[in-house]
């Protein structure tokens, strides 16, 4: 079964010169009990997508059924089956954590002592017991991303969206978060996250699809990403960036890998290329290091990580500078073209 | 973090116009109730919320009380607190503007938008809690000013239609605010509102008679739907009021009840429809 089935959609803010598509013809299709990561820079569409899919925003154009109901003609429908995890808290900062739980179970309209009971259980769930009477605005971050998530979980959703869950949080914190979601997917709930963070994406989803300029540019698990870069790779580290060029040659007859394929960073002291038989390559390019002189610190098999296959996939490197630079090129590039 | 509990029932969404009804007076009642749950949390603001209008008072009454005739004869001290008690609703629209921006700004509302609560609690919520807080305000103020010398004259049903005209007018005020709150946003532009807001308030007959400013800017002082009401309630307490000629000046109670269901006219529905459009 499909929880999430997006198609086409379609989302501009502004108008006139000032448009910008959010969205620009945005598909995903969601099996059920499996999480799925949308990856991509900032100001990908990301966030669009889950406001549409969560029914806070009307998309311009196309589809959305979330939980198997329209997400513009059956709202509420919607509302009842899926859970909202924003990248900032919606919380009421003012109340304690089970005020706050109670306030949203009896919006749910699960009645004062239904209401009670889940709060109870909640609190419990995610060991906030503890916080009696303390305003949400004096929490820490990571006590106030547990109450959200708890708030997020009050109808035990089919559908959960988390939109960058870890943003902003201590690696302690995202840890928590992870551990949450994973136990979630215990309990058959279907995931749509959303980050920026390649591990995030490695290490929770099922599938990922990489996002960029409003639409899904690539599709597939983590493995089957990795695998499009050309499978595994081989890094050299040498002692004396002088030896670069001389280790690079050395790869590439041993990796039998093109040249535009050698990457060389001269920083990091470091020679990566694609190889497609493992450790051929491997005992050649020691024997070939060794043959002509280069001095290695570090030879290491290892498969392409998902940055690598961002930035085949979208032709630049992540990050909002990088953005700002390819975006810079990219407009230079359509004015010479004119 | 693994602990099961029994998954709630979903209740079904409201499918019936009776049921969505009843859906949306028991959201909107709950959301008042949140309301009240920020005073008890918060009660140093609800104080000062409360204190803040009496201290105009007493400042005013005792600042301006001595230098100040009334053109229609009489004490000037029950012309003033009339004035300020229409001043004080009308300055409501910036305290609902302030809650309702914070709410806004801090993507709470994000949640109750994603629930399938009634779309109108949250302002209907909002609307409850700051009427209330406006009962509250008034009674403090009515105290105060009886303290400084104020006294109404009529009867008690006059009096008491007194008090509804000035709350009918912070209704009015309330929903202006609401709309201005999604319009802004944000709290910063609070700010900008509150500056607007001063000169409206002022350029009337609260603190003294229209007749005496210069002659387009008295127009415009004895128009204002705060005149109004200061004016109507004037009468009902039989406090001594400012003696003008123009229609304005002569049918209060009748302005005092008309321009606040203008205003609501105008902004309630203006209100809901920006709310609603939050999602375009």
């Amino acid at each position: 079964m499909t929880a999430i089935l997006a198609e086409g959609l379609r989302k501009t803010y502004g108008r006139g010169s000032a448009a910008k598509a959010a969205l620009a013809g945005l598909d995903l299709a969601v099996p059920a009990g499996t999480v799925h990561a949308v990856l991509g820079p900032n100001g990908a569409g990301k966030t669009t997508a889950v406001r549409i899919l969560a029914t806070l925003l009307r998309p311009d154009a196309g589809t959305a059924r979330v939980a198997g109901h329209d997400v513009v003609r059956e709202p509420d429908e919607v509302r009842y089956r899926i859970g909202l995890l924003g990248q900032h808290a919606a919380l009421d900062e003012v109340l304690g954590g089970r005020q706050n739980l109670e306030l949203f179970g009896r919006l749910y309209h699960l009645g004062r002592a239904g209401a009670r009971r889940r709060a109870t259980a909640l609190l419990e769930q995610f060991g906030l017991d503890a916080t009696g009477d303390k305003p949400v605005g004096r929490y820490s971050g990571g006590m106030r991303r547990r109450l959200d998530l708890a708030a997020s979980l009050l109808m035990r959703p089919r559908v959960l969206f988390l939109d960058e869950p870890t943003t902003g949080l201590d690696p302690r914190g995202r840890t928590e978060v992870w551990q949450a979601v994973r136990s979630l997917v215990g309990d058959g709930t279907t995931v749509l996250l959303t980050t920026q963070y390649l591990e995030e994406a490695d290490q929770l989803a099922d599938r990922v699809s990489v996002v960029d300029h409003g639409r899904v540019v690539a599709e597939g698990t983590a493995d089957q990403l990795k695998a499009r870069l050309g499978g595994d790779r081989i890094d050299v580290v040498v002692r004396d960036a002088d030896r670069l060029r001389a280790a690079a040659a050395v790869i590439g007859m041993a990796a039998r890998a093109e040249e535009d394929a050698i990457e060389v960073d001269a920083d990091a002291r470091r020679v990566s290329a694609p190889v497609a038989d493992r450790m051929a390559a491997l005992a050649e390019t020691v024997r070939g290091l060794a043959a002509a002189g280069v001095a290695a610190e570090d030879v290491s098999l290892r498969r392409p990580t998902l940055d690598e296959v961002f930035i085949h996939v979208t032709g630049r490197k992540q990050g909002p500078e990088a953005d700002a630079a390819a975006g810079a090129a990219r407009a230079a590039a359509e004015g010479s073209a004119v | 973090m693994t602990a099961t509990t029994p998954a709630p029932a979903v209740p079904p969404p409201a499918r019936t116009a009776g049921a969505r009804l009843k859906w949306a007076v028991a959201d909107g009642l709950t959301m008042t109730e949140r309301g009240f749950a920020h005073w008890a949390r918060q009660p140093g603001r609800a104080v000062v919320s409360l204190v803040f209008p009496v201290m105009m008072l007493v400042v005013f009454t005792y600042l301006l009380g001595g230098g100040m005739a009334v053109s229609g004869g009489g004490s000037y001290r029950e012309y003033l607190v009339p004035g300020m008690l229409a001043l004080a609703m009308s300055f409501g629209l910036e305290a609902t503007m302030v809650s309702l921006t914070a709410d806004l700004g801090k993507g709470v509302v994000d949640r109750f938008r994603a629930m399938p609560m009634a779309p109108s609690a949250v302002l209907v919520g909002r609307a409850l809690t700051d009427m209330a807080e406006s009962v509250f305000g008034l009674a403090a103020m009515a105290v105060a000013g009886y303290a400084v010398g104020w006294r109404w004259h009529g009867t008690w049903a006059a009096a008491l239609a007194a008090f509804g005209l000035l709350l009918l007018l912070r209704f009015a005020m309330l929903w202006a605010g609401i709309f201005l709150g999604l319009v802004a946003r944000k709290p910063e532009m609070v700010q900008a509102v509150q500056i607007l807001v001063w000169p409206v308030a002022f350029l009337s007959s609260a603190f003294t008679s229209p007749e005496t400013m210069p002659g387009w800017l008295g127009a415009v002082a004895e128009w204002n739907p705060m005149s109004a009401t200061a004016g109507a309630i004037r009468e009902l307490f039989g406090n001594p009021g400012w003696a003008g000629d123009s229609w304005a000046a002569r049918h209060p109670v009748a302005l005092a009840v008309a321009w606040p269901l203008v205003l609501l006219a105008v902004f309630c529905p203006l209100a809901v429809r920006r709310y609603r459009r939050l999602g375009r």
